[in-house]
């Protein structure tokens, strides 16, 4: 047997003791983790813990793992929403396929739970809009996925919105850039496979009455055309009014999600043409700014809403000292002081459900709820208290990330 | 159902790279066409063209006599089989192979009328209410024929379908294709690198080489007239064997004693020093046991054999033999084309089972001369192809399929008339 696994894998020394000879449907229970709500797979797919992470093992045909592998690694590095790779094992005993490994994404939710549990609160508009958001990114990037649907894209609630990752790369291509016949190829895939894992919901009497599978489908190619045409429209206006449509079309593009590379101008007699070149890689820098202040990785959204709470925090020990204080001294001290106690107040039996940060945004959410019933500002402290108490325990058990469940402590 | 059309295809990349060069392609109403050549032929890159994943940089491509190249791919009505071959747990079989219409809202009869045909003609309808998981490998990939089915799509495509199965699936999905296509008479292209799966799918292959066409033909055409020495050297398992020859009248000088060409083939071969004759393992066997009415129709040498293979049903032995210089660069060349392993310069000869030939010592072979080729080694030209024979096993193949193909629409509208009774009689 042979194991290809990508640096930094220390984290995996711990998987080698694992019985990779045997087929994964064969493994010992004792070894592998549940991860109930799952999407569909065509091939046997196995959980296990390691270290502070989880797993997740894939049976799957040499070519097709060595092709993912390479692909997922490549994505990673290039800053694509994807799940990250760990490695491969090949040439297992008696012709048995390869197992391909990834990281699990933590706190990740699949199609499955946000459609069927109505604590989710999130709609099906706002699911498809994600995953169209996902989509337009890969194709930027010239990416084919070839199958792209619910079961293969996993949601991470951010800051209240969902961000959507990429799980499943043995269909994908990659080319310097996607004809226009391949794009609507893609998203007529995305509509029919969408489509077919609603209507098996609701077969499997799962889905909310208000829902029309049917409908839902038909949503995805007009909603992806209008992202695209966003994105990537060249625009002609007079060379006057140039200035305001540039930061203008600029500020959309953020307020979509995207960051921008390039801004071609080119002037001429009859106006200015504007071209953006749309950064393929998902927007980082709130995630940066807060990992610099605090050591605290998490999504951008949760990312900017912490670093406001920052600002604030900080603006209120000016207030107090009448003198100014330090951008970083000020982040210290909201880390030790209003971020930690939040978490902290998250009882053990509650844990894992929400990650942390997301976990802070509902209770900054739910002070606001709170001081507008009370009028008056309730303070984070009680929030926190109220929340867990009343808000959180509303997430269902269930949807515990693997590794808190299993006793690990991840660190995000 | 429709016809396709290439006309003059090609695909040229930004880096003035053709990827497909001057492609003109009929393919038939209700034919099964096979796409086969080894990687960088653009047998891909042309299937991609019509489908619509690819933009064609010039050329006209024609589905059922409509210029399609502008049409987005759902437009163009194709089928890729086995792309979507996702099984969903809560819904039965029925619906499994019935929701791409219902996602285009068709009514229920119509649904019920397509699935139920879909099904008779993959013996699925004792499954129809049961759940996926139940289903064994076969099954499950029928229930994705299913869905292509009820689509009525003007045609089948299928890009390597079988390059991800296990060799007894695979064997079994072969042969689950090629009764499928021939009761549809569905239009059907379909690519591989497998000169297996060509050979025993098609009606016609068409054999691709840095894309360009080498030769359309039957299967048959292809191994009794192939082309060229890159045809010859593709198509054939193990391969035709290629050795080193001088022309002296009626006979050509080999490393296997001289072989005599009747007249007419020996007068092709005219103003060449060196060339390459071109003789299948199966046109060789153990000189002892050949019947004695035949022997004078070949000639008979003796070599010594360096291993042999006994199959049971069958046995090979490996001959080697010297070349010039001239003769291993064009064979090394070509097996690097035809990524193959090294082509060693030893010949691969089929004997009768129970032929005594022993490895390590010399036996007397015999070589039937009539069917041997004779190319141009610096051009790679078939010399002594006789087109008109080849023409005509083309055409046998042709008219089975339109025989084969208007049977099963005979059938076809028998069964639609019991239908049509039926609905009558409940109505």
């Amino acid at each position: 047997m042979r194991f290809l696994f990508r640096p930094p894998a220390a984290e995996a020394t711990g998987l080698l003791t694992l019985p990779w000879g045997e087929p994964l449907e064969k493994w010992d229970p004792d070894l592998l983790l549940e991860v109930p709500q799952r999407g569909i797979s065509r091939h046997v797919v196995r959980f296990v813990a390691s270290g502070a992470h989880v797993f997740a093992l894939k049976e799957i045909n040499e070519r097709l793992a060595r092709h993912e592998y390479a692909l997922l690694s490549q994505f990673e590095q290039e800053g694509l929403p994807t799940v990250s790779v760990l490695g491969i094992c090949v040439d297992r005993p008696g012709d048995q396929e390869a197992i391909l490994v990834t990281r699990y994404l933590e706190y990740s939710m699949s199609y499955r739970w946000l459609f069927s549990s109505p604590r989710a609160g999130h709609s099906a508009e706002r699911l498809l809009d994600t995953m169209v958001e996902l989509l337009v990114r890969l194709h930027l990037a010239g990416v084919f996925w070839g199958d792209c649907s619910l079961s293969n894209t996993l949601f991470r609630p951010d800051a209240g919105a969902l961000a959507a990752h990429m799980v499943d790369a043995e269909t994908v291509e990659r080319h310097p850039s996607l004809s226009r016949g391949q794009r609507a190829y893609d998203v007529d895939l995305a509509r029919e496979r969408v489509g077919a894992e609603l209507l098996d919901l609701q077969f499997g009497g799962l889905l909310p009455a208000g829902i029309d599978p049917i409908e839902v489908a038909e949503g995805l190619p007009p909603r992806y055309e209008a992202l695209w045409d966003e994105v990537t429209h060249e625009q002609v206006f007079g060379v006057e009014e140039q200035q305001w449509r540039v930061t203008e079309r600029l500020r959309r593009l953020n307020d979509l999600g995207f960051d921008v590379g390039e801004i071609e101008l080119i002037t001429s007699p009859e106006g200015a043409k504007l071209r953006v070149e749309t950064r393929v890689a998902e927007p980082g820098q709130h995630r940066r700014e807060l990992l610099r202040l605090t050591g605290l990785e998490v999504q951008e959204r949760q990312a900017r809403r912490l670093l406001n709470d920052i600002v604030t925090f900080r603006a209120h020990l000016e207030q107090k000292s009448g003198r100014p204080v330090a951008e970083s001294l000020a982040a210290q001290r909201w880390l030790a002081e209003v971020y930690q106690p939040v978490v902290e107040a998250i009882p053990p039996q509650l844990a894992g459900r929400l990650a942390p940060a997301e976990v802070f945004h509902e209770v900054l959410e739910h002070r606001w709820f709170l001081s507008e019933k009370a009028r008056r500002d309730v303070g984070t402290a009680e929030a926190a208290r109220s929340y867990v108490a009343t808000v959180l325990p509303q997430t269902p058990a269930e949807v515990t990330t693997p590794s808190v469940r299993a006793g690990l402590t991840p660190e995000s | 159902m429709a016809s396709i059309e290439m006309k003059n295809i090609v695909k040229q990349y930004g880096d003035g790279f053709a990827a497909v060069n001057d492609v003109s392609l009929d393919i038939a109403d209700g034919e099964f066409m096979i796409l086969v050549g080894p990687s960088g032929s653009g047998k891909s890159t042309l299937l991609r063209m019509i489908v619509g994943l690819e933009d064609i940089t010039s050329g006209d491509m024609m589905i059922g006599g409509k210029r399609v190249n502008d049409l987005a791919p759902r437009d163009r009505n194709l089928s890729m089989v086995f792309q979507n071959y996702a099984l969903y747990p809560h819904m039965t079989v029925y619906e499994n192979i019935a929701f791409p219409l219902r996602l285009s809202k068709t009514s229920d009869d119509e649904v019920r009328r397509r699935v139920t045909a879909a099904s008779d003609v993959l013996e699925l309808n004792d499954h129809l209410e049961r759940k996926p998981a139940n289903l064994s490998g076969g099954q499950r990939q029928r229930v994705a024929m299913g869905r292509a089915i009820v689509r009525q799509a003007e045609a089948f495509l299928f890009d390597e379908p079988l390059s991800n199965l296990d060799a007894k699936l695979r064997g079994q999905m072969r042969t689950e294709i090629s009764r499928l296509q021939r009761r549809l008479g569905i239009t059907t292209v379909y690519v591989t690198h497998d000169q297996t799966e060509a050979m025993t799918l098609g009606d016609r292959v068409c054999v691709l080489r840095k894309g360009k066409i080498q030769q359309v033909a039957s299967p048959r055409e292809l191994y009794e007239q192939p082309i060229n020495l890159f045809v010859a050297g593709f198509i054939g398992s193990p391969p035709m064997n290629f050795l080193p020859a001088t022309p002296e009248g009626d006979r050509l000088k080999t490393p296997f004693g001289d072989v005599r060409i009747d007249p007419a083939r020996a007068g092709k071969l005219g103003g060449h020093d060196l060339l390459m004759v071109g003789i299948r393992p199966e046109y060789f066997e153990d000189a002892s046991l050949v019947d004695e009415a035949k022997r004078h129709l070949g000639s008979t040498f003796r070599a010594r054999v360096d291993v042999t293979e006994w199959l049971g049903d069958s046995q090979f032995a490996y001959i080697p033999y010297e070349a010039p210089e001239a003769i291993t660069t064009q064979l090394r060349a070509l097996s690097r084309e035809l990524d193959a392993e090294e082509l060693r310069t030893q010949a691969i000869v089929s004997i009768d089972s129970t032929s005594r030939i022993r490895e390590g010592r010399e036996a007397e072979f015999w070589l039937d001369s009539r069917k041997v080729h004779v190319f141009d080694p610096e051009t790679g030209d078939n010399l002594t192809r006789d087109a008109e024979a080849g023409a005509e096993l083309t055409r046998m193949a042709t008219q089975d399929r339109v025989e084969q193909v208007q049977e099963s629409q005979d059938r076809a509208s028998a069964d639609g008339h019991r239908m049509g009774g039926a609905t009558a009689a409940s109505a």
